[in-house]
């Protein structure tokens, strides 16, 4: 399957043969404004859930990605060093940050599921 | 992420609240006013359009008055080291106010009009500034904030091609220059100046025809909607300070590289707030110096961001760091101990605990292109 779960902190993730891709949420990208620039986590750097593992830069502010799940990182998005603008124009598609495996999908499923999260953003406006 | 929840202290509006709205800004607080951070077109796009093109900005929030009676200049004197007496009718200047301790307690401008002094400081200070005024004022001068007129900068290339159809005469200023008129019949104090580097004119106008005059500035060819992140950005690359960030009371005219706003008169005669401070730092060098600073690589580095020197001592902080959109490529500016302020002298910038390979680099980074 490939739902998108997401946490309070405006981050996704989709699970996917066992493998979970991170991203940040439209909501989150639109609240940043232009990105400008990526930190990435190192490859094989094993993360728990919460954990600060990458930093979004827009033209305004820096910004921590927080792990939704724990693993270990497995890969990440090297495009976005050159064009840190897909975060902006596809968030949940080639804006993509890392991928984490192995993840429990249990903890997966116990993220907010999309009408949840939406629910949660209305509560934000 | 971490999203910052809005604040829920009761905002100040400017006359343009409305407006904002209407066009969809993001407001949010700055100095105790809801000010529009951006528009839908976001910092980068608003950014951009100004250099190329016109931006329309609301800095109503900031603080204007008036200094009237015999006298004023001088008596604006005992609190600034400008020179406001050799000020001629029709002109304006930057100037700082000193503490007596020779720190800076605000930034402002002040023009000349003739028959009175006007003045624009910064909205963060606009309470702390006017009492210090007011309390230095002898008999028979007046400070009168004007509480009841918005501030609109309208900035870049095309702003001149947009104000002469609605006021002529506005387009024969120069640089610095100041004139009351009229534009679409609303009357307005203008002057050629800006805070972004770029040709512009910044006009205050009564409060209740602000809106009207927004409207039809933005229905000129070429004028968007600009927010207060890209006048940051934009202000950032033309090298120029912000209060709070860049400078403060404890921060020098000559620690922060703004000696040139001390009048010649006022460095013989040594008679402004601090005088003592700066004629010895002048003398003897300053114990640090705001310089422009360029990271290597594409990665911010942003206020308080520490400095050192490549593998050593730290040496000095960032106070104001971002993207330079029309730079496309970060900047910063921050204060580093004499020996490390030569352009090119390489610093390391630690961000997030990691070294950041930077170099002290001349300001603007962008160039100012003023009508001189």
């Amino acid at each position: 399957m490939s739902d998108l779960r997401f946490t309070q902190d405006h981050e996704w993730v989709r699970l996917e043969g066992g493998i979970a891709t991170v991203g940040i949420t439209d909501h989150a990208q639109t609240a940043l404004g232009d990105v400008v620039f990526v930190e990435l986590p190192e490859i094989g750097r094993e993360v728990v859930v919460g954990e600060a593992c990458a930093v979004v830069e827009s033209v305004k502010a820096a910004s921590d990605i927080f792990a939704p799940v724990a693993g270990k990182i497995v890969e990440v998005n090297a495009a976005l060093t050159d064009n840190p603008g897909a975060i902006n124009s596809e968030p949940t598609g080639a804006g993509w940050f890392f991928r984490m495996a192995p993840v429990d999908p249990g903890a997966v499923g116990d993220l907010l599921d999309a009408a949840t999260y939406a629910a949660f953003v209305e509560t934000l406006a | 992420m971490a999203i910052p929840l809005p604040e829920t202290e009761p905002l100040l509006e400017t006359p343009l609240g409305g407006l904002h709205r209407s066009l969809g800004a993001r407001l949010v607080p700055f100095a105790g006013y809801a000010m529009p951070v951006q528009y839908p077109a976001g910092i980068l796009t608003e950014h951009l359009h100004t250099r190329a093109q016109a931006g329309l900005f609301d800095v109503s929030h900031m603080g204007q008055a008036e200094l009237l009676g015999a006298g004023a200049a001088t008596a604006l004197e005992r609190l600034t080291p400008a020179d406001v007496e050799g000020l001629q009718p029709g002109r304006q200047r930057y100037a700082l106010l000193t503490t007596e301790s020779g720190g800076i307690f605000d930034d402002f401008m002040v023009a000349n009009l003739g028959s009175r002094l006007f003045l624009v400081v910064n909205a963060s200070r606009k309470a702390e500034d006017f009492a210090r005024i007011a309390a230095a004022l002898p008999a028979g001068v007046r400070l009168n904030p004007l509480p009841d007129r918005a501030l609109l900068a309208l900035q870049g290339p095309q702003a001149v091609a947009a104000i002469t159809p609605l006021a002529p005469e506005l387009a024969a200023l120069r640089f610095m220059d100041v004139a009351e008129a009229r534009i679409g019949g609303i009357p307005v104090l203008a002057s050629r100046s800006g805070y972004t580097g770029e040709d512009g004119f910044e006009i205050s106008v009564p409060a209740e025809q602000a809106a009207a005059l927004a409207k039809l500035l933005l229905a000129q060819p070429g004028v968007a909607p600009i927010g207060l992140g890209a006048r940051d950005s934009l202000r950032l690359e033309a090298g120029l300070c912000l209060y709070g960030s860049d400078l403060d009371e404890t921060t020098s005219p000559v620690e922060a590289a703004l000696t040139w706003s001390i009048g010649k008169r006022r460095r013989m005669a040594w008679d402004f707030p601090g005088a003592e401070r700066v004629r010895e730092e002048l003398a003897n060098g300053p114990r640090r110096l705001r310089v422009g600073i360029r990271p290597d690589g594409r990665q911010p580095a942003r206020g308080h961001t520490p400095i050192h020197a490549p593998g050593g001592a730290p040496i000095g902080e960032i106070t104001s760091g971002g993207f330079g959109p029309s730079l496309n490529a970060p900047m910063a500016m921050g204060y580093v101990t004499p020996g490390h302020a030569t352009d090119g002298t390489p610093l390391e910038l630690l961000v997030r605990g990691k070294p950041l390979a930077s170099r002290v680099a001349p300001m603007p980074f962008t160039p100012h292109r003023y009508a001189r």
